[in-house]
């Protein structure tokens, strides 16, 4: 394969993934900061798992495979997931992670049972794509060069992925703008925001749709693996950089794009490094990038230890 | 009506011999896999074991290239188990290390090393692919399972491992049940913790990796989660819910292979999970105590009691009663006619009632800062709380008990 280079080939084969995993990874990032502060960092894995069942079912109810059905069943398994873990959490008295682990366990594998049972091989359908998605296909068979960007017929040509992932990252963004302090206040003081009059069950349950929507979104381009991969990494190791909620969602964007564009060329570009013409798994390469960059925060950042703790523990 | 044959030939070993294998293998790792989650999820760790699970990926990968740079055909389960274990192992350690070295906390560090982990051990897996050897390596099957055409000598790797797991878990299960019931009693008593969490760790790992065949690494974990739960709605004590969750874990697993060999299309792992969690639904709402059939049930009695209560001092005070519920509870128990006038037996109850009350009034009163007065909730009969000479004491200055006049 030959070296990298910025021109026509890139802007077909390989413009619109990176902005594709890109944005994913943004909009998957941005509500894993409030994720992760509030301990509930494992509801991103638990809605990244319950997608399958969701697409299975909308596939059994729509027989094909399409956009918008999957979207709904996707983040109607979400919404049945999340309320299935506070039932058995209330009404079982059992501690929240058991109680995750039980309900995504159980719609996976109700998900897996019925791709097995129904005929799914006209379609392209199946648990690996689920979970790892095929970020390489997502070309741009119009964008002959980088004066496509210019050419409205070739702009309309764009991926629809793209322009989706773009609607979903900008929703995100302006609602987590829109609602930062009640945000802010309630993540940090929680008893603080109740005194304050906001309502905290709400804005909970907010964080957890904003998860679902990029979660729903993200995996249907980048797969499940990335999502969860997003959802915790950037935001943890931008947790260990800086103590001021502002600076450390700006770190975890940066730490997102970062995994996804150099997650992408690694796996694309690198092994032609070493001689081969293979390629591997770009998601895959991502979420290894992203928990590289998360090593490296652990061992170095300068807010990685814990308030009190002494820097030679 | 074959595809049940095929399960009742399962279910009682009449099966072909590998399906049978199968079976026995499922059940010791449900055994063990069931009674070593009942640890963790006493513990509250219950989520690390999903964190090891996908640990185990880039392991496969890796034994997988080792095994074929070495000449091998790269497939040998025992040589893969190994990678797996070495990556679980490493996974594990990077989760207490980051949540004891970190600000981060547990569930973060947990779901860092699922995802980069498995990310990492999909690169190995597409690489794989493009290695000459690995075209029908067939390692996607540990992701979810397959025991189709599986081999004699694995089938034979997870019977021994699991039944290994389960004499681990007899052997270690008192300081394990200590250290999980409470960790600052178990060391008074001189049990070294760390060592005992760290068996109990290594357990999970073996119970994952023998697992991986059968289930799937993404499936494993809820046979070491859903069983505990299931067990935790019926006893209230720690031994017991070990044991149950070994029996639930191991029944769930039996059954669940004995249903996937009756069918082609049945695969292992989801049914295995399936029927397990088709248990843990039952006891959620049928287990008596904690399931929520009874809970309902005891709100009800409750209710009814209040109403009782209320409707016959009611009666007692001579007030008409207009709430729908008291007067059906009155009713049913021939306390009152259908016309709503007070029966014999419900005056008399109503004056006894009525006394009660009276008596609580000036028990209350006795014992003002005593525990006695905290006992008061309206329902409690005062013969409960005190003894005959109190409430005779109490009668002196009550005076004579009076009648209720219809």
């Amino acid at each position: 394969m030959e070296s990298i280079g910025l021109g026509t080939e890139f802007v077909t084969f390989s413009l619109t993934p990176i902005l594709i995993g890109v944005l994913a990874a943004v909009a998957c990032a941005l509500p894993g900061n409030f994720l992760i502060l509030r301990k509930q960092a494992l509801i991103g894995d638990a809605i990244s798992h319950v997608v399958l069942p969701g697409i299975v079912v909308a596939f059994l109810i729509t027989g094909q495979v399409t956009t918008w059905p999957m979207m709904i069943g996707a983040a109607g398994a979400s919404l049945v997931a999340v309320g299935l873990i506070t039932l058995i959490r209330r009404l079982g008295r059992i501690e929240a992670g058991a109680a995750m682990g039980v309900t995504f366990t159980t719609l996976f594998a109700l998900g897996v049972l019925l791709l097995e049972q129904s005929d799914t091989s006209a379609v392209h359908l199946d648990v690996e794509h689920a979970l790892y998605g095929n970020l390489e296909s997502l070309i741009w068979f119009s964008g002959v060069s980088w004066a496509s960007l210019a050419d409205p017929a070739a702009l309309a040509d764009l991926p629809p992925e793209l322009v989706r992932m773009a609607a979903v990252a900008a929703a995100i963004t302006a609602l987590i703008i829109l609602f930062w302090r009640p945000l802010k206040i309630s993540t940090f003081d929680e008893s603080f925001a109740r005194t304050l009059g906001m309502n905290v069950g709400l804005l909970d349950l907010g964080i957890i749709t904003l998860a679902a929507i990029a979660a729903v979104a993200a995996f249907d381009a980048v797969g499940s693996i990335i999502v969860i991969a997003m959802f915790i990494c950037p935001p943890a190791a931008a947790r260990l950089m800086t103590n001021r909620l502002e600076c450390q969602v700006w770190w975890s964007v940066l730490f997102a794009a970062l995994s996804a564009v150099g997650g992408y060329v690694l796996a694309g570009y690198g092994p032609g490094w070493f001689g081969s013409d293979m390629s591997v798994s770009a998601a895959g390469m991502i979420a290894t990038l992203s928990g590289l960059i998360l090593g490296v925060a652990c061992l170095f950042a300068p807010h990685r230890l814990r308030v009190g703790a002494s820097a030679v523990a | 009506m074959s595809g049940f044959y095929a399960f009742l030939d399962a279910l009682f070993l009449q099966a072909n011999y590998n399906a049978t294998l199968v079976a026995v293998g499922a059940a010791l790792l449900g055994l063990a896999s069931g009674s070593v989650g009942a640890f963790l999820f006493l513990r509250k760790r219950a989520l690390v074991s999903d964190a090891v699970a996908h640990a185990t990926l880039p392991g496969i990968g890796i034994a997988f290239i080792v095994m074929v740079a070495f000449g091998g055909s790269g497939r040998s389960l025992a040589g893969l188990l190994i990678g797996s274990t070495l990556t679980a192992g490493l996974g594990l350690f990077l989760v207490d290390w980051i949540t004891q070295r970190t600000r981060l906390a547990e569930d973060a560090a947990i779901g860092a090393v699922l995802s980069v982990f498995f990310g990492f051990g999909i690169v190995l897996l597409t690489l794989i692919q493009t290695m000459a050897s690995g075209q029908q390596a067939g390692l996607e099957g540990f992701l979810l399972g397959s025991t189709a055409g599986m081999l004699f000598e694995d089938a034979l790797i997870i019977a021994v491992g699991g039944a290994l797991a389960v004499l681990a878990v007899l052997v270690l299960r008192r300081p394990m049940a200590l250290v999980a019931f409470d960790v600052g009693y178990a060391e008074t008593l001189g049990i070294n913790t760390r060592r005992v969490d760290m068996a109990m760790m290594g357990l999970v790992m073996a119970v994952t990796v023998i697992g991986l065949k059968i289930v799937g690494l993404i499936l494993i974990v809820a046979m070491l989660i859903i069983p505990p739960a299931t067990a935790r709605f019926w006893t209230e004590r720690t031994e017991w819910v070990i044991g149950l969750a070994a029996i639930s874990g191991g029944m769930a697993a039996y059954l669940g292979a004995a249903i996937s060999a009756a069918a082609a299309d049945l695969p292992t792992g989801p049914i295995i999970v399936l029927v397990s969690a088709a248990f843990f639904g039952l006891s959620l709402f049928f287990a008596p105590g904690r399931g929520i059939v009874a809970a309902i049930l005891r709100r009800r009695r409750f209710q009814l009691r209040v109403h009782l209560r209320q409707g016959l001092l009611a009666l007692a005070h001579g007030e008409k009663i207009l709430e729908p519920l008291t007067l059906s509870v009155l009713l049913r128990n021939g306390f009152i006619r259908a016309d709503g006038v007070a029966t014999e037996s419900g005056r008399a109850l109503a004056a006894k009632t009525l006394r009660d009350e009276k008596r609580w009034d000036i028990a209350r009163r006795l014992h003002k800062d005593d525990a006695v007065a905290s006992r008061y909730d309206g329902l409690t009969p005062i013969e409960a709380v005190l003894t005959e000479d109190e409430i005779a004491e109490i009668d002196v200055r009550l005076g004579p008990p009076q009648m209720v006049v219809p």
